[in-house]
């Protein structure tokens, strides 16, 4: 039966509708448009905010500087290492996780679950578990040790400082891509598997022949998702470094040096314009990610 | 001779091998902590690799809450933001969301592009510009600073959005003939049958906000305003040698977000590839 609804009249409509916005548009005003043109602005001026905040132009100055930074090279330098370094095997160990847990196994579930385990603890918590088994007297050494290997100085050593912080960060983040990845592979019909097996298909072709090519959007996800994650790297090597960047600059990522320049040396307008470089880097993955995938029409 | 069915076996034997593997060194820093925080320090400086305590002690549990008074109040503090966030955020998005998906008004369609185009900017742009605008309003070093910028959520808007469109509109329609205004309707027939999106976004929202760490570290200098992560960061400071507190205070931490998890697991996951694929 065709209900016909009480037509209430068009303004009653729009009210309601305003008031069911109003809290979502006063936030979003106030704190993401406002702060995006306030960033503007900013970048283009000298600010004091000691006492009263005060402004002076300074035209593209601040922007001048970025390029003769020497600290901000080296934290995109470190930055880039760390993305090109956490990725691509977080984003392999993940698939290869997902695949084994989507075989038809006892206890999945349970995998599942324990395996979640780094992604729902907090990045503090984490970083201070890791400084312990890092430790050069820590569980780890004490581990590699027992097996003859070498051990190292993970938190003291420039040179291994932030593959430290990349083992942990692959350690922690690969389960979360592989839930996404094990959804995908549920769509995936299993009458394709069997049309495979009958051509007489190994578990292995069918995996590179079937599998792979029908996750490729996935896999670009995954990558895209990490890379703006891993580009945001501030948590842990705030907390391993106490908020120094050390040893000797190998830990300073991009937002570390913007929280620094920003809360430290309080040039908020220089801070501005590197977060606008960062935020243009990490804008334009994002729209290549809109390209690959065509999110669905809305 | 081959035998299909011993490889496959094998393979099973392999598969089960790797994932059990993979899964002990997911745990074993969580246990190696757990461990830690009931052992007295000099077992711990002694090192060795005994996950199982000579000496087992509450006292690093005690101690944290003794040595350290704030430790009680940051726990709280985390609590009491992480449930503000939380309330508002399902709150508000729901409203939104439920607007943008039934609701004719003008703006509609432009406020909806705004949203979409909010999930594609990153963070930090908003970072600096929204501690001045924090200061101008005298929000640093409360618990309105912290909680009101992140009272709303544009991924969550859309995802209500989405799960509005696709619900059952008759019940709507047979409200308003019973006559119940757009007010009644949403709150007394629409949210509680949205109960599993609502239970999803609580999950992430509850996470993230229990979690977060450059926010509060950015607005929040008295340490009685602290939250546990900047807590714990000053405590880690203090104590730097006293594992055994600070793997205790770590666990306090991280037991209430666990306990979360295994309650609401289902849809945390589902949750996981839902914003994992739409968001």
């Amino acid at each position: 039966m065709l209900v016909k609804i009480k037509k209430s009249t068009k303004l009653q409509e729009t009210l309601s509708g305003y008031l069911f916005v109003a809290p979502a548009v006063l936030i979003l005003a106030t704190f993401t448009f406002a702060p995006i043109l306030y960033s503007i602005f900013l970048s283009f001026h000298k600010v004091r905010i000691l006492g009263e905040i005060q402004y002076r132009f300074v035209e593209f100055k601040n922007f001048a500087r970025i390029w003769s930074d020497e600290r901000f090279w080296i934290a995109l330098k470190n930055t880039a290492e760390y993305v090109l370094l956490v990725v691509p095997i977080q984003t392999a160990l993940a698939l290869v996780l997902a695949a084994l847990l989507n075989a038809k196994i006892k206890g999945r579930k349970l995998f599942r679950v324990l395996l979640f385990l780094p992604t729902v603890t907090s990045s503090a918590v984490l970083v201070l578990i890791f400084i312990w088994i890092y430790n050069s007297n820590g569980l780890l050494n004490n581990f590699l040790a027992f097996l003859h290997l070498p051990t190292y100085n993970w938190l003291g050593d420039p040179n291994v400082a932030l593959k430290s912080i990349a083992i942990m960060n692959i350690w922690s983040t690969a389960p979360f891509f592989m839930v996404i990845y094990l959804a995908a592979l549920q769509d995936i019909p299993e009458s394709l598997y069997e049309a495979a097996r009958l051509d007489g298909a190994s578990a292995i072709d069918q995996f590179f022949t079937i599998t792979l090519p029908l996750l490729r959007p996935v896999t670009l996800f995954a990558v895209v998702v990490g890379i703006i994650g891993t580009f945001q790297l501030f948590d842990q090597s705030y907390i391993f470094s106490g908020g120094s960047g050390g040893p000797n600059n190998s830990t300073l990522t991009l937002v570390l040096l913007i929280y620094q320049y920003a809360f430290k040396n309080l040039e908020m307008g220089y801070a501005s314009a590197l977060a606008l470089i960062l935020a243009l880097v990490i804008l334009i993955s994002t729209l290549i990610q809109r390209r690959f995938f065509q999110t669905e029409k809305l | 001779m081959y035998n299909p069915t011993q490889t496959e076996n094998r393979l099973k034997i392999l598969l089960y091998a790797i994932l059990i593997l993979y899964s002990i060194v997911t745990f074993i820093p969580f246990a190696w902590a757990l461990s830690a925080s009931f052992k007295p320090l000099d077992e711990i400086v002694r090192g060795g690799l005994n996950f199982i305590p000579q000496h087992f002690t509450w006292d690093n549990y005690q101690k944290i809450f003794t040595t350290s008074p704030l430790f009680g109040r940051w726990l709280l503090n985390s609590a009491f933001v992480a449930v503000c966030v939380m309330g508002l955020n399902l709150i508000f998005n729901s409203m939104a969301g439920y607007a943008l998906a039934r609701i004719k008004f003008p703006g509609n369609a432009l406020l909806f592009s705004l949203v979409l185009a909010v999930l594609m900017i990153p963070g930090q742009v908003t970072l600096i510009p929204s501690f001045l605008i924090l200061k101008k309003l005298g929000w640093l070093n409360t618990y309105q600073g912290l909680i009101v910028p992140t009272g709303i959520n544009a991924t969550f808007i859309f995802m209500m959005r989405q799960f509005f469109l696709s619900f059952p509109q008759e019940l709507e329609e047979a409200a308003a003939l019973d006559g119940l205004g757009r007010w009644e309707t949403f709150w007394k027939i629409v949210m509680p049958l949205a109960k599993p999106a609502l239970a999803a976004q609580a999950i992430f929202v509850f996470m993230s906000a229990w979690n977060s760490f450059l926010m509060p570290l950015m607005i929040l200098s008295e340490p009685e305003m602290f939250t546990l992560p900047l807590g714990l960061n000053t405590f880690k400071g203090q104590y730097i040698s006293y594992w055994n507190y600070i793997m205790a205070a770590s666990m306090v931490f991280t037991l209430p977000a666990l306990g979360v998890y295994a309650f609401f697991n289902r849809y945390f996951i589902s949750g996981v590839t839902f914003t994992g694929t739409k968001g």
